[in-house]
């Protein structure tokens, strides 16, 4: 069974080499040849999945060793996978929901004449995401981290004839190499603190104690700072969160994929898989749980701004990673509720954005909310599962969300102390302010008066539903955002099913949590009702109202760009403009200013060369006499 | 050995000059390319004109392939690796720079011999194909006894037999055994090459003025290779190498007839300077170059490539022999000042390349530059030094032979566009012929993977190893100014755009066609897999005493 790991990712992986390779002639079929091989990786994934089932809870993580990359004394990099609990979860939800927009993507890309392409990328996205879950070492998982960078910069640029595409690529490489640095600097420290980069050695499992063990506090906070600092990157956490919003540039199916579903959790996995290092750094967990928080009010504040329906969704996203780094922060209190989080949230999210999709579709790729408006009656299918999708996100009992941020909120409380309750308050702030804005969402595209005008061709919209390759996914994942919660909660099959990989425990409530859920209820229909007083009572105004300073500065992205540019963009331009006025006058002045004086030496030396030859004889004359006199001269001295 | 035929006779005390003993099979490769060349006088004078052209090329072909099989059919019978011999009354050496070096110049001849053939590349004359040389070298420029031969389609196709002459000269040269020999094979070469410079079809005057002036300071420096003879042998009283080396260390005793000049330091040193100041003007160093760019670009483009080719390998084996075989003893004396003229050689010849606008001149200037870097093995003194001048120039000759090539390629309705501005944007219309040529130029440079990097590093390690690290560091110095134009070659025909009515690359004929895919062949493979040519280059690195 082991040796089925490595097609997990080959399948996708080979994918993207004939697509890209394969040229014209794969037009016709590629896109249904890379959705086959990704629900090809889907059955191996499911495959995988039983025979795990098949085991003993503490015999269940599997390994297998490819070959050895790099196999020299003392430096050991091999190509070796690692499937246990935590990575069959991150299997199943990739490949799976990975399947779905593979399916919806034949539809929605449908009239692209770079579809193969697309589709490339997308099972090139796949393989890297797999590999990244899969790895058995850092090297190996920075591997797949650095290559779901290049399929994310690659396909939120996939219009690059966009300015704004473009542009909006190279913000997210180059926020998100600030984070890889961090990576590549953890994985360095990892290597000389404990001489591996495999996580056994470094991590221990059971059985086997780690070098994290052993390690000082101060080296393991070091490592899960720049740790942090990579999954703020990868998950567009404060403070490198700037990429997220601008990468809904992309085509909606890699928003829904990527930026939503499966990438931009990846954060969330490096910090759960490294638990063993975080767990003997409170420090660093603290930063996490510091940054866990502010982002998923952040996020939420900015998605109250958002007039354009992805970027609300983005907003929204953030805010919802910002509750699995703040559980994943928690330490084993907070881990399972973490990843359950991310599950749930996978698959309602994903179904919201290919939701926003699908209305996108039926009305000319109009993204501003401003000029929808009563759209359920003409997407049934549409207002149906991005209604269960809403319902799921702001935790509406009985539907996912409801079970796995009610998980993480009292999580958040059984912290203990002031530090409990103040990450308790902000994760149920959190609650009400995400019911405010996904009501708005839902009010502003699928309820109310129709807003819709012609746009400047004079081509109205006709709002109509996508077709089933579209629908059929949505439903599923419909399904997902119904069931998965309530599955995952039944029992505690989900904490028991994760528990032998990142451990629990049970923690220290102030409230009970029968309270807890009571409070995040209350919260959810504040939010819902306030919403419903400001959207649903009255009619919604074509062009945004001014707003107060907090609106616009949400509107801004509560000015994180501005931020960014005054911070460092600009004493950065200064920087690199003094490092150049002193390239060109200093270096460039003295490797230009030795070429001139050659150039004029060469200029005057040409001058003997006249032309007469008895200038040349007088000069071999000259020669000679001195090559005699230092002849007799040497031997004189 | 001190006792030979020479000194019998200037003993004056037999009365008959015993016949010498000639072992014609060792001596065959200079056998075989002389008989060519008189052969190819006859055929001047009994073949009629319209097959001269073809048995000529045929014949001057079959005499280099000949010789060449000589050479190897030697080196198989162990000659360099594990025996030497002297041939012809000690007068020749038989060894293994001296057959490596006639390898050398033989396939340096061969490609030369392919670039003469070229028929292609003019248009024709008279109704019949024109090569690159005069219609009839005697003609005044722009007279109309020219133009008469021009209609009458003539051609001058004695250039085989002058050619086949030099070559024999150069097999000569490197392995001269004495003084006296080595002059006689330097005028040999020499005199052959001063007529070819003057037989250019196109720029006549630039041509002619180009052969008066080698001619005369070619005589000039003769003239200082012969005094040197003479006041080495009023030294040693002997002009043989190893007589001369065994008296400086006073192994040997001299005649009593010479014992007021013999070991007076002064003739000694005075003649050691002036042999190299006649072979140094061969090889084109520093200060005695100033003929190789005009004579470089006034020569017919051929011709240039051979003579930057092959007069360099046999001049540079000439001065190995003589500086390794008479004078180690004098180490002490001569490395200084070779240490200047090398640095000299590399430092102008690098400056004065920066701001030449034809190309010829350019490839004169960076032949200049070479010359130096190659004198920084020769003043290694050290077998490794020997060997990788041997290796350096082997690669060097096809290189410049191929660089020289694609020059005549590059025409326009003047005959072949020397200046730099025209070949601006080549690489945009005839890409292939500017990939070859920036090939040339990146191995000129040393960039490695090419034969050039091979060759140089190998003489820095052996100059480096031989105590010349100061050399050494001017060498990258110049090198580092040498690459800036020969980059600026390769970034004119691939950056630059094509000037309107700018030259066309000529289609040649398989003759030049193969010249040039023999060059890119061996600047590659020397550039790749180099390791056989040095081991080669490393056993015949023992000269015999």
């Amino acid at each position: 069974m082991n040796s089925l790991i490595p097609l997990l990712v080959a399948a996708p992986l080979a994918g993207a080499a004939l697509l890209l390779l394969g040229g014209r002639a794969l037009d016709r079929f590629g896109h249904w040849l890379a959705t086959a091989l990704a629900a090809l990786s889907f059955g191996f994934g499911l495959a995988l999945f039983s025979d795990m089932l098949g085991r003993e809870a503490e015999h269940r993580a599997i390994t297998k060793h490819l070959f050895s990359w790099i196999p020299v004394n003392g430096f050991q990099a091999d190509i070796s996978f690692r499937l246990d609990q935590l990575s069959m979860t991150f299997v199943l939800l990739i490949t799976g929901v990975g399947t779905l927009i593979h399916l919806y993507s034949v539809g929605y890309m449908a009239h692209d004449e770079r579809r193969r392409r697309f589709f490339a990328y997308l099972n090139l996205f796949l393989a890297a995401m797999l590999l990244l879950v899969v790895a058995d070492n850092y090297l190996l998982l920075y591997f797949g981290w650095e290559g779901v960078g290049l399929a994310s910069y690659l396909l939120i640029g996939f219009w690059q004839h966009k300015p704004s595409a473009a542009t909006a690529a190279k913000k997210a490489f180059i926020v998100n190499r600030v984070g890889d640095m961090g990576l590549s600097i953890a994985i360095m420290l990892m290597f000389v603190e404990f001489g591996s980069f495999s996580f056994e050695p470094i991590l221990g499992s059971a059985g086997t104690v780690g070098g994290a063990a052993q390690a000082s506090e101060g080296k393991l906070t070091a490592i899960g700072l720049m740790l942090l600092l990579a999954a703020c990157g990868k998950s567009a956490q404060v403070p490198l969160q700037s990429w997220l919003g601008d990468a809904m540039e992309g085509p909606t199916p890699v928003s829904a994929l990527i930026h939503a579903a499966t990438m931009v959790t990846a954060g969330v996995y490096l910090i759960t898989r490294s638990s063993a290092i975080f767990d003997l750094a409170p420090d660093a967990q603290t930063a996490v749980v510091v940054v866990g928080a502010v982002t998923l009010l952040f996020g939420a504040i900015v998605g109250c701004a958002k007039d354009d329906i992805k970027k609300a969704l983005a907003g929204s996203t953030m805010s919802q990673i910002g509750y699995m780094v703040l559980a994943a922060g928690l330490g084993p209190i907070g881990y399972a509720f973490a990843i359950m989080h991310l599950v749930t949230h996978g698959f309602f999210k994903a179904g919201l954005f290919l939701g926003a999709g699908s209305v996108m579709h039926g009305m000319n790729d109009e993204v501003d909310m401003r000029h929808y408006g009563g759209l359920r009656k003409h997407m049934p299918v549409t207002f149906v599962t991005f209604g269960l999708g809403y319902l799921a996100i702001i935790g509406f009992p009985g539907l996912s969300g409801f079970f796995s941020k009610d998980k993480i909120i009292e999580a958040a409380f059984a912290k203990g102390g002031t530090e409990g309750w103040i990450l308790g308050l902000c994760a149920l702030v959190g609650a009400a302010v995400t019911a405010f804005y996904m009501t708005r969402v839902m009010l502003l595209t699928f309820f109310g008066e129709k807003r819709w005008q012609p746009d400047a061709d004079g081509n109205a919209p006709h709002p109509h539903e996508s077709p089933k390759t579209m629908t059929i996914p949505m439903v599923l994942l419909a399904f997902g955002s119904v069931f998965a919660g309530g599955l995952f909660a039944y029992n505690g099959s989900f904490l028991t099913w994760l528990e032998p990989v990142t451990g629990h425990s049970e923690g220290d409530s102030p409230l009970a949590p029968l309270v807890v859920t009571l409070l995040t209820t209350a919260c959810m229909l504040a939010g819902v009702a306030v919403s419903y007083l400001m959207y649903g009572r009255s009619a919604v105004p074509v062009v945004p109202p001014v707003g107060s300073p907090l609106t616009r500065a949400a509107r801004r992205d509560l000015l994180q760009d501005d931020f960014n540019h005054a911070v460092l963009v600009r004493p950065g331009s200064a920087l690199t403009a003094a490092l150049v006025y002193f390239d060109s006058r200093g270096l460039d002045g003295f490797v230009n200013g030795l070429a001139a004086t050659i150039g004029g030496i060469s200029g005057r030396l040409r001058r003997v060369q006249n032309g007469f030859v008895r200038s040349y004889a007088l000069s071999m004359f000259g020669g000679t006499l001195v090559l005699v006199a230092t002849t007799l001269l040497m031997r004189s001295v | 050995m001190s006792t030979t035929g020479m000194l019998a006779a200037a003993g004056g005390s037999t009365p008959s000059i015993p016949a010498p003993h000639i072992e014609y099979g060792q001596l065959s490769p200079m056998l075989v390319v002389f008989g060519a060349a008189v052969a190819g006088i006859l055929v001047e004078a009994f073949v009629p004109r319209r097959y001269r052209h073809w048995t000529q090329v045929s014949l001057a072909l079959a005499g280099l392939i000949g010789s060449f099989v000589a050479v190897v059919v030697l080196a198989a019978q162990g000659y360099g690796s594990t025996k030497v011999d002297l041939l012809a009354m000690e007068s020749v050496a038989l060894d293994g720079p001296a057959l490596f070096l006639q390898g050398v110049i033989l396939l340096a001849a061969v490609v030369a011999v392919l670039t003469y053939a070229e028929r292609k590349l003019e248009p024709k004359a008279g109704g019949l194909p024109a090569d690159a040389f005069a219609a009839q070298a005697a003609a005044t420029p722009g007279g109309e006894q020219e133009r008469a031969a021009l209609r009458a389609g003539f051609a001058t196709s004695e250039v085989f037999p002058l050619t086949m002459f030099a070559v024999g000269g150069m097999l000569l040269f490197p392995a001269a055994n004495d003084l006296l020999t080595m002059f006689v094979a330097l005028e040999v070469f020499s005199l052959p090459l001063y007529l070819l410079c003057a037989l250019a079809r196109r720029r006549r005057l630039l041509s002619q003025e180009a052969a008066v002036k080698y001619f005369l300071l070619g005589a000039f420096a003769s003239a200082f290779f012969l005094f040197g003879t003479a006041l080495l042998y009023g030294y040693a009283g002997s002009v043989k190498l190893g007589d001369i080396s065994d008296v400086i260390s006073g192994k040997a005793m001299t005649t009593p007839a010479l014992l007021s000049t013999t070991q007076n330091d002064a003739l000694l040193l005075i003649g050691l300077a002036m042999l190299a100041v006649g072979l140094l003007f061969k090889v084109g160093a520093v200060p005695f170059h100033s003929w190789i760019p005009d004579v470089y670009q006034g020569a017919p483009t051929p011709v240039t490539g051979f003579m930057a080719a092959a007069t360099k390998v046999a001049a540079f084996g000439a001065f190995l022999r003589l500086f390794y075989v008479a004078f180690p003893g004098l180490r002490l004396d001569w490395r200084p000042v070779l240490w200047g003229v090398a640095i000299l050689t590399m430092v102008v010849g690098a400056v004065l390349a920066v701001t030449q606008q034809d190309v010829k001149r350019l490839l004169a200037y960076s032949s200049i530059a070479h010359a130096g870097f190659i004198l920084t093995g020769v003043i290694a003194t050290n077998k490794q030094g020997l060997s990788s001048v041997l290796f350096y120039l082997l690669s060097y000759s096809f290189v410049t032979l191929g660089a020289f090539a694609v020059v005549t390629l590059v025409r326009d309705s003047k005959g072949e566009a020397t200046h730099l501005s025209s070949w601006a944007g080549l690489g945009r219309r005839s890409p292939l012929v500017a990939a070859v040529f920036a090939l040339f130029l990146l191995a000129f440079a040393g960039i490695p993977l090419t034969s050039g990097f091979t060759g140089k590093f190998a003489v820095f390690q052996a100059a480096a190893a031989g105590g010349a690290t100061p050399l050494v560091v001017v060498g990258v110095l110049s090198s580092a100014v040498a690459a800036f134009f020969y980059i600026r070659v390769i970034v004119l025909m691939f950056f630059s755009d094509p000037k309107p009515g700018g030259p066309t690359v000529a289609i040649p004929s398989a003759f030049t066609a193969t010249a040039i895919g023999a060059g890119v062949l061996v600047t590659l493979g020397l550039g790749l897999l180099p390791q056989y040519f040095l081991d080669l280059a490393s056993k015949a690195a023992l000269f015999v005493r």
